[in-house]
């Protein structure tokens, strides 16, 4: 492969703070070289970037991408496409799949399949229990050597308060973590939408916000005494935030996530019974909302995951207590977050860390980073630059985006998988 | 002011004018009925479609006889609770109703928001007829035309509406609508039955039954589904017509002229005893039958009227 020089871009390494005007030399995969005054090298390709934002490739922490079992909403291959349109160089991939992600076999097999795209490193989850039903631990030391990067049930609650320990204690032995989808399932059995008085006026069935805290408080205490790591996926209200700070200044090992319709939307996207927003957990209040921001802001959440879930329309055109949750955030996640920055809320490179380094460093991830040596996963983009999401025309097969009709300022112009240029294609 | 949407979707959302208009309509349709020159031709050439998802015999009927006293052509689609948990059916159904090129459709339905997403596929002008929790719009027009009838105004009236309403579209409907009409709702249940955030909706909140109903003008019950009581939400039956039961004990502390009311199918000796239930003077459950197919009448002329003349 020719070296390539991407010359005149605005360099972002929010693991280093660099935030500053140079080049980046890529040669054989990784960076050679960056900083201000670069030449190009004998034959080297020289891509001007006009002054656009390089950055490390986003982590994404949490996808789903319909296979196995699900492939007439996403396949690995459209999600691949949806990735790199989005800027995501590293996907990390949900276990709840039909069949699960419970063997080891299966779990290698999804690692070669994203391997075969060429153009994202597709990281599955191990099942916390088989066939994520919540009751018998999974083989968490071989799936572990298949390449699990941690356990979960993936959109499920490990309900059972034993179960729990059981994971978080044996997954200590193989320096693994277990993400929990923070909600006390008997509480949330049935609900659609956040208890309050808007889902009263509805006449939804809903999900009183406190079953988010008490799982998480549950979850924090069985980290006290298991000494395991628990990891909080898509964090949504003002008291589950509260418990997550306290733990964190405990000492213990709990960290915690959020997507982008948590700290971008609130409640009210659902008036009219719009299904495109009907997400698990369902969107909460603005005060919600605002904490959501605040705690991006403060380091109580170490990461934004798309939380990409696809839906086809047969799942979402229906009254509102029977469509599916999910959302599709692929193509979103780097705009919707910019969108914080744009609201000086957050600095640019407080915004990319929550993206890149912070969740590689939770992984253990080499990428993450644009420093000498780290792979050629870079994202270009245009911080300013408008476009609207508009469901139907979105990148790869899902289109159910709860951001259907938002202007965004942000734009990917290009995304390279370890040197090689893979979107645009 | 002319009504304002091609749907009657809910209650919430119409302004006190809108209001009136309908009401004023339908008591003339009242008057209209009780003379005997019931039939007109206002819905001739007219299709109404009566798209029942649940059973449902009262408010079938009274949609059923308004469009018939109207001249429309109606037809009743009962479809069996078992064939449509599957939503698609929903959307399939609607494309079957343009091509029958249905003007009027009305539709009950177990989910909320049904007649919502149902109206924005199909060409008809469309009328929720009770959907899952939301609203039931046309049970609260009759419910206030009855009380109109009785108390003159709904201005300052103190209404209290008593049992499950947490899951009545009933109370949900005549919440909005009583309060936009200036009357002081009161709801009055267990707090197992009372919805998150009630007050927000703009409702005195009781769960003593004698201190909700007391000096009301209004006395109106909801009925108690069973599965309530399978579901833990009330732990009997017995129970809950001692606490909650309306029986003339109860009744004594509101207005002595109050009257009793009740959306029907009524469970004597659960939530209404039946010598209340059939009060000669104060029940006014018999009227609220006669209301609605006045009140059902008024709302198919209303949306009638916008429906493009010929299709």
């Amino acid at each position: 492969m020719r070296d390539l020089l991407i010359t005149n871009a605005r360099l972002l390494d929010p693991a280093s703070g660099l935030d500053g005007p140079g080049a980046l030399l890529v040669r054989d995969g990784v960076i050679a070289d960056l900083g201000p005054g670069l030449t190009a090298p004998e034959g080297a390709e020289v891509l001007d970037a006009a002054g656009c934002c390089l950055a490390p490739g986003l982590v994404d922490l949490r996808a789903n991408v319909g296979e196995p079992g699900s492939e007439h909403r996403e396949s690995i291959a459209s999600a691949a496409a949806a990735a790199a349109a989005g800027g995501i160089t590293t996907l990390c991939v949900l276990p709840d799949t039909d069949p699960a992600l419970d063997d080891p076999a299966l779990l290698s097999f999804m690692v070669r399949r994203g391997e075969a795209t060429g153009s994202v490193s597709l990281l599955p989850y191990g099942a916390a229990t088989a066939g994520c039903a919540g009751k018998e631990l999974a083989e968490f030391g071989l799936l572990r050597e298949a390449g699990a990067i941690a356990f979960t049930d993936g959109a499920k609650a490990i309900g059972n308060a034993r179960t729990m320990r059981l994971a978080l204690s044996y997954a200590r032995a193989f320096g693994a973590f277990v993400v929990q989808h923070p909600e006390e399932p008997t509480l949330a059995a049935g609900g659609a939408a956040t208890e309050g008085e808007l889902a009263t006026r509805l006449g939804l069935p809903a999900i009183p916000p406190a079953a988010e805290a008490m799982m998480v408080a549950r979850d924090i205490a069985l980290a006290r005494i298991t000494g395991g790591h628990v990891h909080f996926a898509h964090v949504s209200t003002i008291a589950a935030l509260d418990l997550i700070r306290a733990a964190k200044a405990e000492g213990l090992q709990v960290t915690a996530d959020t997507a982008p319709p948590y700290f971008d939307l609130n409640e009210t996207a659902i008036g009219d019974y719009r299904t495109y927003a009907k997400l698990s957990p369902p969107l909460r209040t603005e005060a919600d909302r605002q904490a959501i921001v605040a705690a991006l802001k403060d380091g109580t959440l170490d990461a934004i995951a798309s939380d990409h879930q696809p839906r086809d329309a047969d799942d979402k055109r229906l009254p509102f207590a029977q469509a599916e949750a999910g959302g599709a955030g692929l193509a979103t996640l780097l705009g919707v977050t910019l969108a914080r920055v744009h609201g000086g809320d957050l600095t640019m490179l407080e915004a990319l860390a929550l993206l890149t380094c912070k969740p590689a460093a939770l992984l253990g991830l080499p990428v993450g980073r644009l420093a000498k040596g780290a792979p050629a996963d870079l994202v270009l983009f245009h911080p300013d630059r408008g476009w609207k999401v508009e469901a139907g025309k979105l990148p790869g097969k899902a289109q159910n985006s709860p951001f259907d009709g938002r202007a965004l300022e942000g734009r990917v112009f290009g995304t390279w998988k370890a040197g090689r240029r893979v979107f645009p294609a | 002011m002319s009504y304002p949407s091609k749907h009657l979707l809910a209650i919430e959302g119409l302004e006190p004018p809108h209001i009136a208009d309908l009401l004023d309509l339908a008591e003339s349709y009242a008057l209209l009925n009780r003379s005997g020159k019931t039939q007109r031709d206002l819905l001739k050439g007219r299709t109404l479609i009566n798209l029942f998802f649940e059973d449902s015999t009262r408010t079938r009927t009274s949609f059923e006889l308004a469009g018939k006293r109207l001249g429309a052509d109606v037809i009743n689609m009962s479809v069996s609770t078992s064939s449509v948990n599957k939503g698609e059916t929903l959307l399939d159904t609607a494309s079957t109703l343009n091509a029958m090129q249905c003007d009027l459709l009305v539709i009950r339905h177990a989910q909320s928001g049904a007649p919502a997403l149902l109206s924005q596929k199909v060409d008809a002008a469309v009328i929720n007829a009770g959907d899952g929790t939301h609203e039931h719009p046309t049970q609260a027009l009759l419910d206030a035309l009855t009380i109109r009838r009785h108390k003159g105004s709904l201005q300052g009236l103190v209404v209290a509406i008593c049992g499950d309403i947490a899951h009545s579209r009933v109370a949900r409907s005549n919440i909005h609508l009583l309060t936009t009409m200036g009357s002081r709702v009161r709801v009055v249940g267990p707090p197992t039955l009372i919805p998150a955030d009630a007050a927000r909706l703009g409702v005195e909140v009781f769960h003593d039954m004698k201190a909700g109903l007391k000096d009301a003008d209004v006395v109106m019950m909801l009925r108690l589904q069973r599965e309530r009581m399978s579901g833990g939400l009330v732990p009997s039956a017995r129970e809950f017509f001692r606490f909650y039961g309306l029986d003339a004990e109860k009744l004594a502390v509101a207005k002595p002229d109050s009257i009793v009311m009740h959306p029907g199918p009524m469970n004597r000796g659960v939530e209404i005893d039946s010598a209340i239930a059939d009060h000669p003077t104060r029940s006014v459950i018999g009227e609220q039958v006669e209301m609605g197919v006045a009140c059902r009448m008024a709302v198919l002329d209303v949306l009638a009227r916008r429906l493009p003349r010929n299709r």
